[in-house]
C-alpha cells in the first residue's frame, strides 16, 4: 500500500476523495485515529515519541476540521485538483449577486442597530437555508460534472455568506451582553 | 503488505506492575488528591481521615508554612500572611482581582502576575499554590508507599494559557510530573460517564469556589468529544459569601471592619450560607474586635433574592457554550452539577428550569473531578487496561491572535477547536536586512487587543539578511493537549530555524522559576544534584522499559541490524544509568532517542494503517 499518509486528508480517514461523504464514517475514523495517535496514548512514553504523537494527532484534528465542513471541504477538493479558488485576490462575482449581498448586509446592520434579535436570528435562519441550497450545486459540479472553474465560483459565494452569518452571530452576542 | 499485530500504545505489558499515579483537584476553597486503587477511584484522606484540603495557606513569623485546616482556623487571626483562594490570582494582573481592596493582603503593585507580601517575603500565587501542591503530592506518596511517576491536575476549562502555565509552574516546584492539565468539567464527565455507562449530549455545570465553567459534551462508545466550553474564570461561590457578607454589612450598618473582622464576617456568611442548603433560614452571629455585635437572621427566599443577579450570570456562558456547539437545552440529555457551589437550592432550580429537566445530582458534587483526574492518571501513567478503552477530546476555551496593525486582533486559533491544534501563518519583513521580528499574542473574542488578554510578547531573532519583502517567516502557533501554546518560527527560503524568545504577561520567566526551584532545595536541605540524577535515572528507566516493549511488539517493523543497533543504545544507557554521571546518563538518553527515531516512526505509521484497515481502502481514489 503506497498511500502518502501525510499528504492526503481523504486518504488519511479512509474516505473516497469526494464532496458528498458520509458523515458518520468520518467521524468514525477520527475517533478511530485519534484512538491510536493521540498524546494521552503516549503520555508515559519518551519525549520523542510524545512529540510525534503531538504532530500526528494535531494533523488529524486538521484533517476531521477540513473535511467535517463543508465549505472548508470544497476548497480543499479544488486545491487537491490544483484550482485556484482565488479567495483572497478573486473577487469578479456578478452584480446580480453583489447586490443580493449588499441588501443581505443591509438588512443585518439595520436588526443590529435597532437591537432586533429575532430579526437576527430569523436572517440566520434564511442564510442558512439559502446555503443549504448552494450546497446542493456545489456537491454536483464537484462530484458529477466536475467543473472546478463553476465550483471555485460557488465556493466564492458561500465565502460570503459566511462570513455574513458569522457577522450575525457577534451582533446576537454583542446584544447579549 | 504482512499482517502485524497490532501494538495498542499505552497498554501496560506487566500489569502487576502498577506506575504511581494521582489526580488532583487544586481548588479555589478546597483540594483533593485521589488515586486509582484495584481498578476504583479513591480519594486520599489525611491522617484525621479527612479527604479536603482546605486550599488556604499560612506564612508563619518563625518561616513554618501551615497548609489547610490549620491555616483556615487561624485565618481571621493573621490575615495578612494567611492566603485564601489563592488560585483566583493565578496568571493574574492586580487590576484583574475583584475586590482587591476589600482583601487583607499586602499586594505587591508591579506589572505582570500579582504578588503578596508576607512575613516571609514577596510570594507569588505561583509559590504558594506549589504548597498546597506539595502538602497533597506528600499524602499520596505517604500512602501509595513510594515516589509518583505523575500526575494529572485539573484546572477550570475556561483558564486561559497564563493561569494554565502557572498551574503547571506550582506543579513544577511542588516536585510533580504533570502528566496532564485536564479541564475539571471534562474530568467530572469522564467519572459520571464510566460510572454510568452514560451516552449522548450531556453539559456540565461547573460552579466552583472562584470559577465557573459550563462544558458540553458528547459521549459515544467510549470518546469523551467536548463539543464546546465557556465559562467565567472569575465567579463563584466566593462571590456568594462576598454578596452575603456585604448584605451583613448593610443590615448591621458596621462601619467598614477590620482586616480580621471582615475575615470573621465573610466566615460566618460562607457558614450561613451553607446552613441555608438544608435549612430555612441561618442565625448570623458575630462579635467584632470594637465590642459590636451582629445578629441577624437570614432566610433562604432572601438569600436567594440577593444573589439572583449571580445565579443570572451562570446562564450567560451556558448560552454561549450551546449556541457554539449548534444546540438548544431541549438537545442535552443530561446537566451534570459540579462544585460545592451547586448545592445552593436556587442554583439547581434555575438549572432545571433553563434545561427543562432536574440537574443529575447522584455524585458527590465535591470529588467528581478529583475522581475523573485519578481515573486519567491512572491511563496515562501507563496502566491502561484492555477496558480502559476510551478517549478525551477537550477543546480550547478562548481564540488565539496576534495583534495587528491599529490595536487589532487577528483570530490564529479559533475557540472551540480541538486540541491539540496547530496554525501555522506567513510574514515578511519590512526593512532591508531586517534578522528580527516581534509578535504580540494575546487571548480572548474581542476585536481589539486591549479588550483580551495579553498572553506574551515573542521575540523572532536569525532571520537570515534579505531585502524587504523577500523573507518568508512561518510563525507556526501549537497548542498542546494541556491547552499550553508554543510557538515557533522558520525562514522558509533559506529554512534557517528563527529562535523564539517569550516574555510572558502575567507568568513567570524560566529564571524565575529555576531561582524558585533552587530556594526550594536549599529549604528542604535537598541536594540538586542528587535530585537531578535521580529524575535522570527514572527517566532513563522509563526509556529503557518502553523501548524493550516496543521491540517485543513491533521488533518485525525492523531489519536484523536495526535491532542490534537500538539494543546496543538500551545497553550503552543501561550502563550509564548504574553509575552516577548524570551528563553520561543524558548522552544515552539523547542517544537512544536518536537511534529510535525512525522506528518510533514507522510504529506510528504502521498504527495509523491499522485504523485505515477497518475501513474500506480498496474504496480509495488516490
Amino acid at each position: 500500500m503506497s498511500v502518502d499518509l501525510s499528504q492526503d486528508y481523504f486518504a488519511l480517514f479512509g474516505l473516497p476523495r469526494r464532496f458528498f461523504i458520509d458523515d458518520a464514517a468520518l467521524e468514525a475514523a477520527w475517533h478511530e485515529l485519534q484512538s491510536r495517535v493521540h498524546p494521552d496514548r503516549y503520555a508515559h512514553l519518551p519525549d520523542s515519541e510524545k512529540r510525534m504523537s503531538m504532530q500526528w494527532a494535531t494533523r488529524v484534528n486538521e484533517g476531521f476540521a477540513t473535511l467535517r465542513k463543508p465549505l472548508s471541504r470544497a476548497q480543499y477538493l479544488l486545491e487537491l485538483a490544483g484550482v485556484d479558488s482565488g479567495l483572497e485576490t478573486n473577487t469578479a462575482m456578478s452584480p446580480e449577486f453583489l447586490m443580493e449581498q449588499m441588501e443581505w448586509r443591509e438588512a443585518v446592520e439595520e436588526a443590529r442597530e435597532a437591537g432586533e434579535m429575532g430579526e437576527l436570528e430569523q436572517l440566520h435562519h434564511r442564510l442558512r437555508q439559502h446555503a443549504r441550497e448552494v450546497l446542493g450545486g456545489l456537491a454536483h459540479q464537484l462530484d458529477e460534472a466536475r467543473d472546478y472553474a463553476a465550483a471555485a465560483d460557488t465556493v466564492r459565494r458561500l465565502m460570503f455568506v459566511e462570513r455574513l452569518q458569522h457577522d450575525i452571530d457577534e451582533a446576537l452576542e454583542a446584544l447579549e451582553e | 503488505m504482512a499482517l502485524l499485530q497490532i501494538a495498542e500504545p499505552g497498554m501496560s505489558a506487566e500489569p502487576h506492575k502498577q506506575r504511581l499515579a494521582v489526580g488532583i483537584d487544586l481548588g479555589t476553597t478546597n483540594s483533593l488528591v485521589a488515586t486509582v486503587r484495584n481498578g476504583i477511584a479513591v480519594c486520599l484522606a489525611d491522617e484525621t481521615g479527612r479527604s479536603m484540603l482546605p486550599s488556604v495557606v499560612r506564612y508563619g513569623a518563625e518561616g513554618d508554612i501551615e497548609v489547610g485546616l490549620a491555616a483556615l482556623r487561624t485565618q481571621a487571626v493573621d490575615p495578612k500572611n494567611t492566603i485564601v483562594s489563592v488560585k483566583r490570582f493565578m496568571g493574574r494582573g492586580l487590576k484583574d482581582v475583584a475586590h482587591a481592596e476589600t482583601m487583607p493582603y499586602d499586594f505587591e503593585d508591579s506589572s505582570g502576575m500579582v504578588r503578596l507580601r508576607t512575613v516571609q517575603g514577596v510570594k507569588t500565587p505561583v509559590e504558594i499554590s506549589a504548597e498546597i501542591l506539595r502538602v497533597l503530592r506528600q499524602r499520596g506518596e505517604a500512602s501509595l508507599g513510594g515516589p509518583l511517576v505523575g500526575a494529572v491536575i485539573t484546572v477550570p476549562a475556561y483558564f486561559d494559557d497564563a493561569q494554565r502555565q502557572a498551574t503547571k509552574d506550582a506543579a513544577r516546584l511542588a516536585g510533580l510530573d504533570v502528566l496532564r492539565l485536564l479541564n475539571e468539567p471534562t474530568a467530572a464527565a469522564v467519572a459520571y460517564g464510566l460510572d454510568n455507562a452514560a451516552e449522548g449530549v450531556y453539559a456540565v455545570y461547573d460552579l466552583g469556589g472562584g470559577t465557573f465553567d459550563l462544558s458540553v459534551l458528547k459521549l459515544s462508545r467510549g470518546v469523551f468529544e467536548v463539543l464546546s466550553t465557556n465559562g467565567d474564570a472569575a465567579l463563584g461561590g466566593d462571590d456568594f459569601d462576598h454578596r452575603l457578607y456585604c448584605w451583613v454589612l448593610d443590615q448591621s450598618s458596621i462601619e467598614p471592619p477590620s482586616a480580621s473582622d471582615a475575615r470573621r464576617l465573610h466566615m460566618k456568611a460562607r457558614e450561613a450560607k451553607e446552613l441555608l442548603t438544608s435549612s430555612e433560614e441561618a442565625p448570623i452571629h458575630a462579635m467584632l474586635s470594637n465590642g459590636e455585635e451582629v445578629d441577624l437572621v437570614i432566610t433562604r427566599d432572601q438569600f436567594a433574592e440577593i444573589t439572583r443577579h449571580l445565579v443570572q450570570k451562570t446562564l450567560v456562558p451556558v448560552r454561549k457554550a450551546l449556541r457554539d456547539a449548534g444546540l438548544g437545552p431541549e438537545d442535552v440529555k443530561g446537566v451534570v452539577m459540579v462544585g460545592g457551589a451547586t448545592r445552593m437550592p436556587h442554583i439547581q432550580r434555575a438549572v432545571a428550569e433553563y434545561f427543562g429537566q432536574e440537574p443529575l445530582t447522584n455524585l458527590d458534587p465535591d470529588k467528581v473531578v478529583a475522581l475523573g483526574a485519578a481515573t486519567q492518571a491512572n491511563v496515562l501513567a501507563g496502566n491502561r487496561k484492555a477496558e480502559d478503552d476510551w478517549l478525551l477530546l477537550d477543546v480550547i476555551p478562548l481564540s488565539l491572535g496576534l495583534e495587528t496593525m491599529g490595536g487589532l486582533v487577528e483570530k490564529v486559533v479559533p475557540r472551540n477547536a480541538t486540541l491539540p491544534i496547530a496554525r501555522a501563518q506567513e510574514f515578511t519583513t519590512f526593512k532591508d536586512g531586517q534578522t528580527a521580528m516581534a509578535f504580540h499574542v494575546v487571548q480572548g473574542e474581542r476585536e481589539l487587543v486591549s479588550d483580551c488578554r495579553s498572553l506574551a510578547r515573542f521575540e523572532l531573532r536569525g532571520i537570515p539578511p534579505m531585502v524587504a519583502g523577500a523573507a518568508r517567516i512561518r510563525v507556526t502557533f501549537q497548542v498542546d493537549a494541556d491547552g499550553l501554546l508554543s510557538v515557533s518560527a522558520r525562514e522558509m527560503a533559506s529554512g534557517v530555524e528563527a529562535s523564539v524568545l517569550v516574555k510572558p504577561s502575567y507568568g513567570l520567566s524560566d529564571d524565575e522559576i529555576a531561582g524558585m526551584l533552587q530556594a526550594g532545595f536549599e529549604h528542604a536541605g535537598e541536594d540538586k544534584e542528587l535530585r537531578a540524577l535521580r529524575e535522570q535515572q527514572v527517566e532513563a528507566d522509563r526509556s529503557i522499559e518502553a523501548t524493550e516493549q516496543a521491540l517485543d511488539k513491533d521488533g518485525a517493523l525492523l531489519s536484523a541490524e536495526e535491532v542490534a543497533a537500538i539494543r546496543e543504545s538500551i545497553e550503552a544507557l543501561r550502563k550509564a544509568r548504574a553509575g552516577s554521571d548524570g551528563r553520561a546518563i543524558k548522552a544515552g538518553l539523547d542517544a537512544l532517542a536518536r537511534a529510535t527515531d525512525d522506528f518510533a516512526a514507522r510504529r506510528m505509521d504502521n498504527s495509523i494503517r491499522g485504523a485505515l484497515a477497518g475501513h474500506k481502502v480498496d474504496e480509495l481514489e488516490i
